[in-house]
């Protein structure tokens, strides 16, 4: 054994609390970055795929001969092809893999060709006969809730029921239909291996779920397919669940030829569920000193044709519907109904959206009633550390600084008095749409929480392994880097608990690694962060003790001021820890939805100014600042772009997102007609973090993804109520809502 | 038919059996993936290239309409072994998330700075008012190209 004295003592680079650059920053700002629309393969096929024109039709007949004949055309497949499990689903798998004797949604697979190039396919697609006969579609919600066609239902009682307020307010409020429209469409390639089994290469939040739904379809042994992460266009909850992966190995092993599929932009608004349109109904009661005593809630959630996460979804919607506040008389009913519409699920807030700008909108009206300042009425009530959920009555744990985010905000100086004579800064932009002297100012504020991590007592873990190389060390994951910076992030755990500065991550595949949940939920900093930080530290702890040394570094491990093992020496040897990190137990709430359903909270804030031009409609989202609840800012940088983008995703909820549904088609299924904010929609941001210790996650981190998507939307709402006076019930807020109401 | 056309100062031949677009000849025939196809109409921005010095959505050129062009990709955007002030700056200020819009934002970005140095913020919300970012917010790559100025000054 070499040693040497004399130790440098310094800070390894890129730890947590800094923000060091991203390692696949070079590569995609150079075009060098391989997502799934750009795999290929040695004798690669093309894959297209028959969607069914009717919200509701019964199948009577599908003729793949015409498409067969075509030459070029290796495999036309139906649901009689199926070889395993005929139906998937994340949690409940109802949802056909290939529609067999009815297609109940409009865009639901029917068949799935491969071809030898992509213009053979889609003709291959359209040469397939099927024979509809058109079913009358279920697509009005209520009537569905009124038939019991249901997924779940809801139903939380806490506290004395009868106890009644001297101040109500009541509200109807309506969420549309949001897309996450992640730029990346469904992508993905499937490369038979030859002996029965495949390798799938496709967009994904979670490669295990999609493994294990792809094994059951295809009836095939779990060894026998392995999922790959690969390189992903954004997903936002869109990429949690299957849909062009069980076809594409059906493809693959039929033709025993890699297959390869990207579906078109209108495809991918058919392709993945959205986030579910709701319709709440709420009642707020309150004393004269403005503290919340009874609050009632109903939420219906539109869930479409198959379950997806439905049920989730709905638990969330409904265990927030509160909001960050405490009340101990509290009633929620709750219904995700099941229709001929789209399937709707998983996006960026997950239910806690919706009721977001319902519950803000009623405390707005309760301030209003009250003649109190709305922030001062959200601080009376505030929920913080040691109060009871007003839902599930679960207490709050961890660090929840519910105060300090309203206090932030009041702080927060409001810009100049408007409007700008700057044309682009006016509602309806640089068109001259609108004149200064027709444009009103608004403020309006919102607050909002969500859970961290799975809920419900899911058995919520991942897997995280961390090795020793020649170079420093790796962290192997299954969990999916979507554009977040987990790919940062976990590195920069990893050095700071090994105290080294070279640690790479490895995204490999299913058979490498056990599951690391979902990217979703704003989890894997924190689940897959804590299996990093736990599988660092041990792997620390055995090197130290191994060498009976005290400190690990660059250079090795040192004794003192002696290198008694140079890292070359560690490297040789055989050094990894294995972790699965699993956070505080969770259980499914009684039939009170009374329990402890959550492992951690995130609070956050927003304020909202807008000018609007009444008589136009039209709405200029100027500035939408915020505080958050972050635990601690592992990295800084990639903090605040979770929260400059999760706010435009909420500012295109409040005045333009929305896929416009007509007897269960979507009329708007492209960018031209789908409006997603552009870079003159972006409202300035200024974004306080706010740091407590306590959360469980590494280092006391808490995951930061969704929470500025959830209260953006409602307090831009709110700034436009303050700037229209018109009482503004649904989101998006359309022109003729505000000049024609 | 044959389209010959010079692709990042390379002069280059495609045998175009399609009647695609720019986008698919890059993609697909010339093996050039760094243009990206996200929305097929041009809204979105993601496939932009320079086409003849014009700044252009490759997925609405007909691969045909090209044949004699100059066409300039992300791949060319900057020297070899080399980043563009616009992409160093961009790496630097965390404005690349999926990456996914990325290409197409270096593109515009390197086509406005090739004819204003100094943009101000407002020039670059012009300029790059055409290409749909669904992941940052836009907040950084403002804040990016309005530093970029400085790296290229260097």
């Amino acid at each position: 054994m070499s040693t040497r004295t004399g130790r440098k003592v310094g800070t390894p680079q890129g730890v947590v609390g800094t923000s060091p650059l991203r390692p696949d920053g070079i590569p995609k700002l150079q075009g060098r970055f391989e997502y799934a629309q750009d795999l290929a393969a040695e004798g690669m096929l093309w894959a297209a795929t028959v969607r069914s024109p009717h919200a509701r039709a019964r199948i009577a007949s599908i003729d793949i001969a015409p498409a067969l004949a075509i030459g070029g055309v290796h495999a036309c497949l139906t649901a009689d092809d199926v070889p395993g499990r005929a139906t998937f689903g994340l949690e409940h798998p109802d949802q056909p893999v290939l529609a067999a004797q009815e297609a109940r949604f409009w865009g639901e697979p029917v068949a799935v060709v491969a071809a030898e190039d992509l213009d053979t396919a889609r003709r291959a697609a359209a040469a397939i006969e099927v024979g509809y006969e058109p079913l009358e579609a279920l697509t009005d919600p209520e009537e569905a809730n009124r038939r019991d066609e249901v997924f779940r239902r809801m139903r939380i009682r806490r506290g004395d029921q009868s106890v009644r307020g001297a101040v109500v307010v009541e509200g109807e409020y309506e969420v549309g239909m949001q897309d996450q429209a992640p730029l990346g469409t469904e992508a993905g390639l499937a490369v038979p291996d030859g002996q029965g089994g495949v390798d799938l290469y496709a967009t994904s939040q979670y490669v295990h779920v999609d493994q294990e739904q792809v094994v059951a379809s295809l009836g095939l042994r779990p060894d026998q397919v392995r999922s790959h992460p690969t390189g992903i266009g954004g997903a936002f909850g869109a990429r949690e669940d299957v849909n062009l992966h069980i076809h594409l190995c059906m493809l693959a092993l039929h033709t025993g030829r890699p297959v390869k599929m990207v579906y078109r932009r209108s495809e991918s608004f058919t392709g993945h569920v959205h986030r579910h349109p709701a319709w709440l109904r709420y009642r707020h009661e309150a004393d004269r000193d403005g503290r919340l005593v009874r609050v009632e809630a109903s939420v219906v959630l539109d869930g479409g044709a198959y379950a997806s996460t439905t049920s989730a979804v709905l638990a969330n919607a409904c265990y927030f519907a509160v909001g960050p506040y405490t009340c101990d008389s509290v009633a929620v009913d709750g219904v995700g109904v099941r229709t001929n519409n789209p399937p709707c699920g998983a996006m960026r807030g997950f239910g806690a959206v919706q009721v977001c700008f319902g519950y803000e909108s009623q405390m707005d009206r309760l301030a209003h009633a009250l003649e109190m300042d709305p922030l001062t009425l959200r601080e009376i009530n505030a929920l913080e550390t040691g109060h009871p959920l007003a839902t599930t009555g679960q207490v709050i744990q961890t660090p929840l600084p519910t105060v300090e985010v309203i206090k932030s905000l009041q702080a927060m100086p409001l810009p100049e008095a408007g409007p700008s004579d700057l044309p682009t800064e006016l509602p309806g932009g640089s068109g001259l749409t609108s004149e200064p002297q027709h444009v009103t100012r608004g403020v309006g504020y919102a607050l909002g929480i969500k859970n961290l991590g799975f809920s419900e007592g899911s058995d919520d873990y991942a897997q995280a392994r961390v090795r020793i190389t020649d170079s420093g060390a790796v962290v192997e994951t299954a969990a999916i880097e979507v554009g977040q910076g987990l790919v940062t992030v976990l590195a920069q755990i990893a050095r700071s608990a090994l105290g080294i500065s070279h640690v790479e991550v490895a995204h490999v595949d299913t058979s490498k690694i056990d599951s690391a949940g979902s990217t979703s939920a704003s989890r894997q900093t924190q689940v897959s962060g804590g299996a990093t930080l736990e599988a660092a530290q041990r792997l620390r702890e055995r090197i130290l003790g191994q060498f009976d040394g005290d400190v690990l570094d660059d250079e090795g491990v040192w004794r003192g001021d002696t290198l008694v093992t140079p890292w070359t020496a560690l490297a040789a040897g055989d050094w990894e820890e294995t972790v699965t990190f699993r956070h505080p137990p969770t259980t499914m709430t009684d039939d009170n939805g009374q329990g402890v359903a959550h492992a951690d909270f995130a609070v956050a804030g927003h304020r909202a100014v807008v000018d609007v031009d009444v008589e136009l409609g039209l709405v200029k989202v100027l500035r939408v600042d915020t505080a958050q609840d972050v635990g601690l800012a592992l990295n800084p940088q990639s903090v605040r772009g979770q929260i400059e983008g999760g706010i435009l995703q909420g500012v295109g909820l409040a005045v333009m997102e929305e896929l416009v549904m007509g007897e269960g088609v979507i009329l708007n299924p492209t960018f031209t007609d789908y409006l997603l904010p552009t870079i003159l929609d972006a409202p300035e941001v200024e974004a306080l973090l706010i740091e407590q210790e306590g959360s469980w996650g590494p280092y006391g981190a808490k995951g930061v993804g969704e929470p500025p998507t959830i209260s953006s939307t409602a307090a831009v709402a709110a700034a436009i109520r303050a700037a229209s006076g018109r009482e503004i019930e649904r989101v998006p807020v359309r022109p003729q809502d505000i000049a024609l109401p | 038919m044959i389209v010959e056309l010079t692709v990042n100062g390379e002069p280059v031949t495609a045998r175009v059996n399609h009647p695609g677009s720019l986008l698919d000849l890059l993609r697909d025939d010339l093996g050039l993936p760094g243009s990206k196809s996200a929305c097929e109409q041009g809204e979105c921005g993601s496939c932009s290239v320079i086409l003849d010095g014009a700044l252009v959505c490759s997925c609405l050129v007909l691969a045909a309409d090209a044949h004699g062009s100059a066409v300039t990709t992300v791949e060319g955007i900057s020297e070899p072994g080399a980043l563009h002030p616009v992409q160093e700056a961009m790496h630097r200020a965390g404005a690349v998330q999926c990456g996914f819009c990325t290409p197409g934002i270096v593109v515009a970005a390197a086509d406005l700075f090739a004819v204003n140095p100094h943009p101000t913020a407002t020039e670059i919300k012009e300029a790059l008012a055409g290409n749909i970012c669904r992941c940052t917010g836009y907040g950084a790559i403002v804040r990016a190209l309005e530093g970029a100025e400085i790296v290229a000054d260097r």
